[in-house]
């Protein structure tokens, strides 16, 4: 849980676009602003181009902003340059873990090789047998062994690929690791695997995530706070708890409403409540604190009707 | 009841490189006319492989060990190829996972959803494309008639998936085959999808056999439910009796991992280890090194099935009368409380 | 199904399996390209390719110490022999010609053979052969070296960078590409003389273009893997994400083409030796042994042949090695 309300990271009026004013461009993310705190977990959740993925990317700098600010730390990352002292250091401290174990690993890399990567990069080990230490440390630490250090990615089932991951991002001892859909590519037995792993990891090292998904029900299990996402927008953003039991966004409810359940007694009564995009859209709209920490993207009127319903 | 599918003791190996890959291991069932089957496993358990053979779509490294396939009474695995191409598109049809590659970009949709029409009937141009817009507006494309001459990059995914759909239905077939045809999509339209098959089933009174990883799919959509681990299918029953009822600790382990929006737990079960290499199965129970519940026994031989009711079965040791008792996890236990109010309270503890 | 009556009581034990074990990988652990090779050896083709391209290429080395004669030395007294293998009798390589043994008429010394006879001049044309097939092996080597320097750093950095890099790049491919490289090769000849220097210049000019379009697309597809933004996120510098992570995933792309780049080459350069703008007289050339064999075609057929089925050879192995090497790294590409 939250131990203080320290923001680590701090995104203010995000805009990516791509292709700017050519034919095919793409406004991606348009003005979104929230906090994560230190030590926390924050749930993104969204469908399929609501912008998910290029918020973490833009967070890791793997893209350049548009416009707006993303403070690590109280440092603007967008003004960082490739190549500096300012970014090397940026990038030992944030991490990422991908979506897809079958194309985050270099196929022609032994697997100590990838995890000593960034040890190599960060020149956080002085000689061979250090090296060799510290990758079996991280492999012991994902719940993988000494044995698989010398073998190719190819080798390994999806579940082993990701942990393979988590370990190349802990090299670095970074503060805040970004998963991107870490699980979706998994079989649900291994997806819980993984994210009881980085649960495990979290409370040991105290570090901050950011938890990209596109499924809701995992992300339960992982989030103190939870933002939902949709086209290009933040929608929604509270505590896991308000999410699940008293959501206000017509589109958050409609997600929740479509997550199947293991209980055929329940799914045959489902009735799953259809989300128009256009009934929330046009109109003065923001992201409003409607409760106490919990914010709706929402015109003055709405904002009025769900304080009332409360 | 008509029998659409009967499979037995169907057993396939792969030659790769590395060795023979023993990918189904001895499977049976059978499906009747109307009936959704769901097919439940992990990826590598087989669940696809059996379907592709269901279809005559095996690879050529493949090889049938033993074993026969009968769809509507006719043996597939001794007919032609031509036979075969007359009976895919027709008897049978499949819809795959991933909505963008099972259509072809360069061709228009009412062309591709009428194909099979000209192919298998002696159906006109003009009253193949009349059928097409038909069946594109029962799957649920607004304004059918006028998108007939649309190509599939101007649909978004989930209707893409719907005219994967109105491609296979088009025929009539016995048999649906649906490989996982929701896991590339999002939540929301997913549950469309679920919905719309289950339409379709009762509008053309279709089997439909539903090949999914995902057990809350399955909860809603289909009669019977098979897991398979393995290679081998390891319990099958009504869906109540695999979501109420089920025996084997590998069901346990899948129903467990489930994340539930309702459940109050703070923390995720997992399966621990991964699933066994099919190269060199190992001896006895191919889940006994993941089983928290192994015995010796299951280390040194196979189970059987044991019948639990008429339509219910398991192949694990612990229903072998001289098996201990064991406690299974509280989820498991939930479920059985509800079972047995089912039954009308029985005792199953 | 009923069970087996015989189990014995402790059968049902509960038993407890460490945790490791549940990791183990029972497979043997094979990199990918001992993987590649083994399916490589198991093309026939590709093998008898590689080994008869292993004996051309050693013959032709060997020729730089020792040679059965001086490739270049005249003797217009033992012009046009025929073939003869020392004093076995085969027809053909017996050194006669219509019924006469020109050896003997010749008065060509007891113990000196010319095993594939000898052209206009005197000169033996199996030494020339080797030499001629070592200008081949030459031009392989340049044409290699401008397709792994040239052509796969000019891919990387186009596909890389992308934007208006490429777009340039792209563009001077374009251009280059559109002036066909036997124009090339006769404008070379306003500067230079006929010879390497002018050939050289021309595979420099275009050969690596093939290779760079490749890489290209390939680099394309490879930035965006996710293998690639990780070690983006983990700081690594361009330079190195192109030495550790795209040149490994390269390497098949890389190989194949060179294979087909090279008899592209070897060929061009006999093409021009032949049309005669290739290498002057008397340096040996497959070309120019080509050239001068179709003169004495209808009455000395065999300096023809002998050139000609060491060109085929040489470009037969080549493609069919290059095929059998694409089967192997790229199984998709198969079927």
């Amino acid at each position: 849980m939250i131990t203080d309300k320290t923001p680590l990271v701090q995104v203010r009026h995000l805009v990516q676009t791509f292709n700017a004013g050519k034919k095919d461009e793409v406004r991606a993310l348009q003005d979104v602003s929230f906090d994560i705190y230190k030590g926390e977990t924050l749930g993104l959740v969204g469908e399929s181009g609501s912008g998910k993925t290029t918020t973490g990317r833009a967070l890791i700098r793997l893209y350049q902003p548009t416009s707006g600010e993303v403070l690590f730390a109280g440092q603007d990352i967008a003004k960082l340059k490739n190549g500096s002292a300012q970014m090397l250091a940026f990038r030992r401290q944030t991490q990422m873990i991908f979506q897809d174990p079958y194309a985050s690993l270099n196929p022609r890399m032994k697997v100590k090789d990838i995890i000593a990567e960034g040890l190599d990069i960060h020149h956080l080990v002085h000689s061979p047998q250090e090296r060799d230490a510290r990758v079996a440390e991280l492999l012991a630490e994902v719940g993988l062994n000494e044995d698989h250090a010398s073998r190719y990615p190819h080798e390994f089932s999806g579940g082993q690929r990701q942990r393979i991951g988590i370990a190349r991002a802990l090299a670095v001892e970074p503060q805040f690791i970004i998963a991107d859909e870490p699980i979706s590519a998994l079989d649900v037995s291994i997806q819980a695997q993984v994210v009881n792993l980085l649960k495990d990891i979290q409370d040991k090292k105290g570090l901050t995530y950011l938890f990209i998904a596109h499924d809701l029900s995992m992300v339960k299990y992982i989030s103190d706070r939870i933002a939902v996402m949709h086209n290009g927008r933040l929608v929604e953003l509270a505590s896991a708890a308000e999410v699940y039991h008293h959501p206000l966004h017509p589109y958050t409810k409609s997600l929740l409403s479509a997550i199947p359940e293991p209980d055929p007694d329940s799914e045959r009564q489902r009735v799953p409540i259809a989300y128009d995009a256009r009934q929330a859209e046009g109109g003065q709209r923001q992201l409003v604190e409607v409760l106490p920490a919990h914010y709706v993207y929402a015109t003055a009127a709405e904002v009025a009707a769900y304080r009332q319903s409360n | 009841m008509e029998r659409i599918l009967e499979v037995k003791d169907l057993a396939i190996d792969f030659a790769t490189y590395a060795g023979t890959v023993h990918a189904i291991r001895h499977v049976d069932f059978h499906l009747d006319k109307g009936e959704t089957l769901a097919i439940v496993g992990e990826s590598g358990s087989g669940k696809s492989v059996t379907m592709r053979t269901v279809m005559g779509l095996l690879a050529n490294n493949a090889r049938v060990v033993s074993g026969s396939v009968k769809l509507a009474g006719e043996d597939i695995l001794h007919k032609s190829e031509k036979a075969l191409n007359q009976m895919r598109g027709n008897e049978v049809a499949m819809i795959f996972q991933d909505p963008m590659t099972s259509l072809d970009p360069t061709m228009p949709i009412g062309k591709q959803v009428a194909e099979p029409l000209l192919l298998h009937t002696k159906a006109t141009r003009a009253h193949a494309m009349k059928e097409a817009a038909r069946v594109l507006a029962l799957v649920g494309i607004p304004d059918a008639q006028a998108r007939l001459k649309d190509y599939p990059h101007q649909f978004s995914g989930g209707q893409r998936q719907r005219i994967v759909i109105a491609i296979a239905i088009i025929n009539h077939p016995k048999l649906l085959i649906a490989d996982e045809p929701t896991t590339a999509l999002d939540v929301t339209v997913q549950a469309q999808i679920v919905h719309l098959l289950k339409d379709i089933q009762a509008k053309l009174d279709t089997a439909i056999i539903f090949i999914t990883h995902d057990l809350g799919v399955v909860a809603g959509i289909a009669d019977r439910v098979a897991v398979m681990y393995a290679g081998k299918i390891i319990e099958y029953g009504t869906v109540d009796e695999i979501f109420y009822n089920p025996m084997h600790p590998y069901t346990w382990g899948l129903l467990e991992a489930m994340p539930t929006l309702s459940a109050t737990r703070k923390r995720l079960f997992a399966i621990p280890g991964t699933p066994p290499d099919l190269l060199t199965p190992p001896q006895g129970d191919a889940f006994a090194p993941r089983n928290p519940y192994a015995m010796k026994i299951d280390q040194e031989q196979e189970p059987p099935f044991f019948a639990v009711s008429k339509t219910h079965a398991a192949a694990t040791w612990l229903l072998h009368p001289d098996a201990p008792a064991v406690d299974p996890p509280a989820e498991i236990k939930r479920r059985k409380q509800i079972w047995a109010q089912k039954e009308g309270n029985h005792d199953y503890r | 199904m009923a069970a087996s009556k015989h189990i014995a009581p402790d059968a049902f034990k509960l038993a407890h399996v460490a945790a490791t074990e549940k990791e183990y990988i029972a497979a043997p652990a094979l990199t990918f390209s001992q993987d590649a090779m083994r399916r490589l050896k198991q093309n026939k083709a590709a093998v008898i390719s590689f080994w008869l391209l292993v004996i051309i290429f050693a013959a032709a080395l060997l020729s730089l110490v020792i040679t059965p004669h001086d490739p270049n030395a005249q003797n217009l007294n033992y012009t046009y022999l025929p073939p003869k293998w020392g004093d076995l009798n085969i027809p053909f390589f017996n050194g006669h010609e219509n019924g006469i043994d020109m050896y003997a008429r010749n008065q060509v010394p007891k113990g000196t053979y010319f095993l594939l006879g000898t052209d206009y001049l005197g000169r033996d044309l199996l030494s020339r052969i080797l030499v001629g097939t070592r200008i081949s092996l030459f031009i392989a080597v340049i044409a290699t070296l401008f397709d792994l320097v040239v052509g796969v750093g000019y891919g990387i950095i186009s596909g890389w960078n992308g934007g208006w890099i490429d777009t340039l790049m792209q563009r001077v491919i374009e251009i280059i590409s559109s002036v066909p490289n036997l124009v090339v090769v006769i404008l070379m000849l306003l500067v230079f003389k006929p010879g390497l220097k002018s050939i050289i210049v021309a595979i420099a000019v275009t050969s690596w273009i093939t290779m760079a379009r490749l890489i290209r697309a390939q680099t394309l597809k490879l930035k965006d893997q996710e293998f690639v933004l990780a070690a983006k996120t983990l700081g690594e510098s361009s330079f190195q994400i192109a030495l550790k992570h795209l040149v490994p995933n390269l390497s098949s792309t890389i190989i194949i083409q060179t294979m087909f780049t090279i008899p592209t080459a070897i060929f061009f350069e006999a093409f021009l030796s032949y049309i005669g703008i290739g290498l002057p007289a008397p340096t040996a050339s497959l070309g120019t042994l080509l050239n001068d064999g179709q003169k004495a075609l209808q009455t000395q057929p065999y300096l023809l042949i002998y050139p000609a089925i060491v060109i085929v050879v040489l470009m037969l192995a080549f493609n069919l090695l290059a095929d059998g090497l694409r089967d192997a790294f790229d199984p998709r590409s198969a079927h």
